[in-house]
């Protein structure tokens, strides 16, 4: 098989004309995702920020002033408000913490708001009372906004854009493409909450214990990493994908494979018993509140102790490994030592039948 | 979940891997029937962990792959008109019919809908009076139970506009298929556990029988797998054949009576195509003509001249059979990816292809790069 393959250049060989038109796998965060990406946007519309593809621009308009973060999110969740948040603080969180990923200091949002006929004026109140507390939490000013109507039925109540820009300090290098081989991968915490406690509404599905979304700014934890070490190379929020897109993402964009221990993953007892059920890989649940971070082997202990001291860190766990064999590919050791390729979902996950 | 994590401890599947080494002498190749199994066995990376001699082939044990392109194809075009709401589990929808899948026509407008169940299936039909409800009945014993339970409570309750558009397979006749298969060279089945849950495993006496092949009921995680591994390993080397339950936390002889009683009111034998494998005789299961008003190819017969053909690139037949590995596949990876499936084995989470291409597209270049270090 492996003269097949060349990993390092390997992209889906058949082009994106396959689906004449848009399906929801093209939003999932995976490989699907990425195809649009680049077959259709990137080679329209490149340049040199964009082309870094990472959650946030990094800009810089002249020598004297600091860089800026430069990002934006759209939010169309179903249902509107679930266990542990509401669209709202997602919209601020989404983008505080894309623009987090840069190393930056959030400070300034825009809202625009779509607003679908028929929305419950309570609903509405309910959601921008959070998202102005998520901003205050955030130390972010909302500056801007706008306001739509679409006809009923032409939107799912309410669609939220929020687009963010931040302050990078100077000492801070952070993009996609900085792995090193050698480099600790640290994940912030358990994954699959937020995905799971949709699911878990959206299905009707009760559990023991009640998951809660793990929705989050993370930029306090990235100010208190950065306090610990400057040798924080990449990071990355594991929204849509969950953490197999971020490590695909990471790995690819730095030219470097990613080996991890699936044991070391932190993951609650709910989430997982809920995965187990639905049959999902608890690795490809979104997350709103979870970072991954490469940092530099020597200080990654510190970095972890740091984690460690913030509420959104305490379970931050080391769980492997930069290393230069296959490279833009992720390798996780399983529970009984064998080995398998996490690669990036392919679309929608899809609950499997029995 | 502790429950579970018992099953998936390291040390003791190691310990049970270390016997199967210690035991086998020869080469041997033994087939797991079910897709389930095929995805636990890749994903833990088991496969690796055995030793050279035993050759695990994957079974037809895949509801999503063995579904017929015709029914695929008489079901997107039911979906596609603007009356009905068609439901199905997930990973249906992204199995390819000859021109396009399900999730293509949810894109065009039509109103497809993912269930966990097919009561919320009956749900839907009674919350849309004006809309007729079609149902995707596929699978094997499995989800035969809940799918008969569903078109018996919809005769209870009156609900005319409840439908299935039904393609269930059943396991035994499809072993049988294999092993009268001239090609085929199977020494042992590893049975189906979820399977075996609902039915039991007295149905496989007399395969036992009649071919001496070992039949060994295996569970879903590595410790299960294995444990039965190295029971069908013991047989085969001392040269015996037999039925045993390797899954005795879930399974008895006799299965689950409840069960088998509400299929056998609701469906009866009847022969089913297999995609990729053909037709095998008493293979499948058909609404009684007393639940007969509930069948979507009769409620709209207009489907039952659709008779496509399958790809001529797409080898899942004979991956299905446990002629060829999904790799030996000149498609595999290349024309054929789980986004853009050729055929069935590449799209559903149990379908062989698609485990291959998840979890080990690159095994045999990683334990190369593993040697040389």
């Amino acid at each position: 098989m492996s003269e097949q393959f060349d990993i390092s250049s390997w992209t889906c060989p058949l082009p994106l004309q396959n689906y004449p038109t848009i399906v929801m796998g093209h939003g999932s965060g995976g490989r699907m995702m990425s195809d649009l990406i680049h077959h259709m946007f990137l080679p329209l519309l490149e340049n040199e920020s964009l082309n870094q593809l990472g959650d946030s621009a990094v800009l810089e308009l002249n020598s004297e002033s600091p860089r800026l973060a430069f990002s934006t999110d759209s939010f169309v969740v179903h249902p509107l408000i679930f266990p542990g948040g509401n669209i709202g603080d997602l919209a601020v969180y989404g983008t505080v913490n894309d623009l987090a990923m840069a190393g930056a200091l959030p400070r300034y949002l825009s809202a625009a708001f779509i607003l679908e006929e028929g929305l419950p004026m309570d609903t509405l109140g309910q959601i921008t009372t959070t998202f102005a507390q998520a901003a205050g939490n955030s130390g972010v000013q909302v500056v801007t906004g706008d306001t739509k109507v679409v006809d009923k039925g032409h939107g799912d109540g309410l669609f939220i854009n929020t687009t963010g820009i931040g302050l990078i300090p100077p000492a801070v290098q952070i993009a996609p493409g900085n792995a090193q081989v050698g480099d600790a991968v640290i994940v912030s915490g358990t994954i699959g909450d937020h995905g799971m406690a949709i699911m878990s509404v959206r299905e009707g599905l009760e559990f023991e214990t009640r998951i809660l979304s793990d929705t989050a700014p993370l930029h306090e934890l990235v100010e208190t990493m950065l306090a610990a070490s400057l040798d924080i190379h990449c990071l990355r929020d594991a929204t849509r994908g969950g953490l197999a897109a971020a490590l695909n993402e990471l790995a690819k964009s730095s030219r470097i494979g990613i080996s991890f221990e699936e044991g070391r993953v932190p993951l609650q007892p709910a989430v997982k018993a809920a995965c187990e059920m639905l049959g999902m890989d608890p690795f490809y649940v979104a997350n709103e509140g979870k970072l991954v971070a490469i940092v530099k082997s020597a200080v990654a202990e510190e970095v972890l102790a740091a984690m460690h001291s913030h509420p959104l860190g305490q379970q931050a766990a080391i769980i492997g490994r930069v290393v230069a064999e296959h490279p833009g590919m992720v390798v996780s050791k399983t529970g009984i030592g064998g080995s398998r390729v996490v690669d990036l979902p392919a679309g929608e996950l899809l609950p499997r039948i029995c | 979940m502790k429950y579970l994590d018992v099953y998936r401890d390291g040390e003791l599947t190691n310990k049970l891997l270390a016997e199967i080494n210690h035991t086998v002498t020869q080469p041997w190749k033994i087939m797991e029937v079910c897709g389930g199994q095929t995805h636990s066995i890749i994903k833990s990376g088991l496969d690796q962990l055995l030793p050279p001699e035993i050759d695990l082939v994957h079974g037809p044990g895949c509801p999503v792959c063995v579904t017929p392109l015709e029914q695929i194809d008489k079901a997107i075009a039911l979906a596609s008109q603007p009356e009905i709401i068609f439901t199905s589990y997930g990973d249906m929808l992204r199995v390819p019919g000859s021109e396009k899948d399900l999730f293509s026509v949810k894109a065009a407008g039509g109103d497809v809908r993912i269930v966990y169940s097919p009561l919320d299936a009956l749900r839907i039909a009674q919350q849309n009076p004006e809309k007729t409800i079609v149902f995707f009945g596929i699978g094997f014993e499995t989800t035969a139970p809940a799918n008969a339970m569903a078109v018996k409570q919809a005769k209870n309750l009156g609900l005319e506009n409840f439908t299935m558009l039904v393609s269930h397979v059943t396991v035994p006749p499809a072993i049988t298929a294999i092993m009268e298969s001239p090609h085929v060279q199977v020494n042992a089945f590893l049975a189906a556990g979820h399977v075996c849950t609902v039915m039991g495993y007295w149905e496989y006496q007399q395969l036992v029988e009649k071919y001496h092949v070992p039949v060994v009921v295996m569970g879903f995680e590595p410790v299960d797998i294995a444990r039965a591994i190295l029971i069908c390993v013991q047989q085969l080397e001392s040269g015996q054949a037999r039925v045993e339950n390797a899954y005795a936390r879930s399974v008895d002889k006799g299965g689950n009576q409840p069960a088998q009683n509400i299929i056998n009111q609701v469906f009866e034998p009847t022969d089913r195509a297999w995609r990729g494998i053909g037709t095998i005789p008493e293979s499948g299961y058909r609404l009684r003509d007393a639940y007969k008003h509930f069948d979507a190819e009769l409620r709209f017969p207009e489907i039952q001249t659709i008779n496509p053909q399958e790809s001529s690139l797409c080898i899942s037949g004979l991956v299905l059979q446990g002629l060829k590995k999904p790799n030996e596949c000149p498609a595999f990876g290349n024309e054929c990816t789980p986004q853009f499936p050729l055929g069935a084995t590449m799209v559903s989470s149990e379908g062989a292809c698609a485990a291959y291409y998840q979890y080990g597209r690159y095994s045999s270049s990683l334990q190369e790069q593993e040697k040389s270090q």
